[in-house]
């Protein structure tokens, strides 16, 4: 692939992937709505559109012709930089996820992820430290929510970062540890081998059981862990403890107006997507799925991809699910859950799993 | 090329960040300031191809530590510092010092640069993860784990400071 085409596609994909990711963190807030008003008995919007379909195309018209408040006494710099860290780092962590394993359009076959790079020999390559990628990106869009609440120059806004940096930082401890079950088993940092790892089905004692070869099966606890502090890490209901209304007004970004606002709820529903994508890569298999030879060839070479949302649609779906259900967490219960529960139990499920491997040669 | 030209810039924005550091009076600019340094020295480790000491580097230093360093700042509601005049001794014996130790070590680099050698990468996997798993874990395991007890102690001896306190 020469200089041109290779800009050419990864501009391509690049483009598609934003777009489609904007997309989906749009309707996500629809979904949301109209999921959490059934669960309470109410409709959710149904004025904009057929089923209320066109309300974000008005929640975004809406935002951008607001009046960007700049109140008095903030930290100006810090205060505009804040909101794009934020989305910046949050839109960051899809350029390493894969969305399925490759397509062959006019000739070209090219990886369905944004790091993928086809070399000369047709093969794939992706970064061999994705995992670690996420990981990093994602402990500096702390500085986002932290650099918010400080410079904002008001106290709901100061506690809520403070709340949210402390939870971000318990959080992540028991985030990384629950992963590494999963790195002993595949032996990689790279998605798209860790995905690979997981193809065809557990074999026990010389019988297929029919049974996908995902890694939920051997590390329940570890995707538990993973779950609950990712749900912390985003500040999701029942862990949502820096934006918590009754206590905090609207938490970090009370002083927020505008698109500046709309950037952190953006930023907020891009991360709960990288999670979900992250939980489907380790856990569930990426794009693995039953194999319909029926179909024709392009929407056979389509269905890993559909696979794929279908299971990240799962995880949005039960993110909203918890919403509706769960109410928020007391701020000691939450900081003890992380310390004293969550970080033993991910200690311990890494200290079994390693034995195991060991067993096992 | 390429390389070079992103070394300079990444090592241009490193020394910006560092003396943007000491520079600003305020200790949240002085924090992101390190953060940013952090953040050019990753890039840097990732263009020598240590993509996992640079993934480290960023989650560990810029992504965990300075997190902490801006929470308490935060915590304390730390102000901007007051300036002092500066001290006779910094500027009659600081900065001629830094002079002489800047201009010596030009002088070396330039007269018998050829003479100090280079460092060559001894092995084709030089940076990649189980590389360096092999080598904390089979040949400096002892060292490594004795470094981890060390933290441990300093972490235990400030637990035991801190209540002695209060």
């Amino acid at each position: 692939m020469d200089t041109k085409t290779f800009i050419l596609v990864a501009v391509i994909k690049i483009a598609l992937v934003v777009f489609i990711m904007l997309t989906g963190v749009a309707y996500t807030t629809w979904l949301e709505r109209k999921l959490v008003g059934r669960i309470q008995n109410r409709w959710g919007p149904t004025r904009v559109g057929p089923f209320g379909l066109l309300q974000p195309l008005a929640d975004g018209i809406k935002f951008i012709l607001k009046e960007d408040l700049l109140p008095d006494y903030v930290h100006k710099g810090l205060f505009i930089l804040a909101p794009m860290l934020a989305l910046v780092m949050s839109l960051i962590s899809i350029a390493v996820i894969p969305f399925g394993e490759t397509i062959t359009i006019a000739g070209h076959t090219t990886a369905l992820q944004i790091s993928g790079i086809t070399h000369a020999g047709g093969g794939i390559t992706d970064i061999n430290i994705g995992l670690l990628i996420i990981l990093g990106v994602t402990s500096i869009g702390v500085y986002g929510v932290a650099l918010a609440g400080w410079s904002s120059n008001s106290k709901y806004s100061l506690l809520g970062s403070l709340r949210a940096s402390a939870q971000m930082i318990s959080y992540e401890l028991a985030l990384g540890l629950s992963l590494v079950g999963i790195l002993l088993l595949s032996g990689t940092l790279s998605l798209r081998e860790i995905v690979f790892s997981q193809s065809g089905n557990w074999v026990l004692g010389g019988h297929d059981t029919h049974v996908p070869h995902w890694f939920i099966f051997p590390q329940i606890v570890g995707f538990f862990i993973y779950l609950l502090a990712a749900y912390a890490e985003t500040n999701r209901i029942p862990f949502d403890m820096p934006e918590a209304e009754t206590e905090l007004v609207a938490g970090y970004h009370t002083e927020y107006s505008s698109m500046k606002f709309a950037m952190f709820f953006m930023a907020e529903y891009v991360n709960m997507f990288t999670v979900a994508c992250l939980a489907t890569l380790l856990f569930f298999g990426g794009w693995h799925g039953p194999h319909l030879g029926f179909l024709p060839p392009l929407a056979q070479s389509l269905l890993p991809v559909v696979y794929f949302a279908a299971k990240v649609f799962f995880f949005i779906f039960l993110y909203i699910w918890i919403r509706g259900t769960l109410p928020r967490f007391r701020y000691d219960q939450l900081m003890a859950f992380g310390w004293k529960f969550l970080l033993p139990l991910a200690i311990a499920n890494i200290i079994v799993t390693s034995l195991i491997v060991a067993w096992r040669g | 090329m390429v390389h070079q030209v992103l070394f300079i810039i990444f090592g241009l924005i490193c020394v910006a960040g560092a003396v943007n550091l000491l520079v600003q009076r305020h200790p949240i600019n002085s924090a992101l300031s390190l953060v940013v340094v952090m953040a050019s020295l990753a890039l840097i480790y990732l263009l020598l191809g240590a993509e996992f000491l640079a993934a480290i580097q960023v989650i560990v230093y810029a992504g965990a530590i300075m997190v902490l360093f801006v929470f308490v700042i935060m915590l304390l509601n730390a102000g901007a510092e007051e300036r002092t005049r500066g001290s006779h001794i910094a500027l009659f014996v600081g900065v001629p010092g830094v002079v002489v130790l800047a201009g010596t070590v030009a002088w070396l680099l330039i007269h018998s640069g050829s003479r100090l050698g280079g460092v060559t990468i001894s092995s084709s996997n030089f940076g990649e993860t189980h590389a360096i798993a092999r080598l904390l874990f089979q040949n400096f395991l002892l060292p490594f784990e004795v470094t981890s007890v060390l933290i441990l102690i300093a972490i235990m001896g400030a637990v035991v400071l801190g209540k002695r306190e209060g």
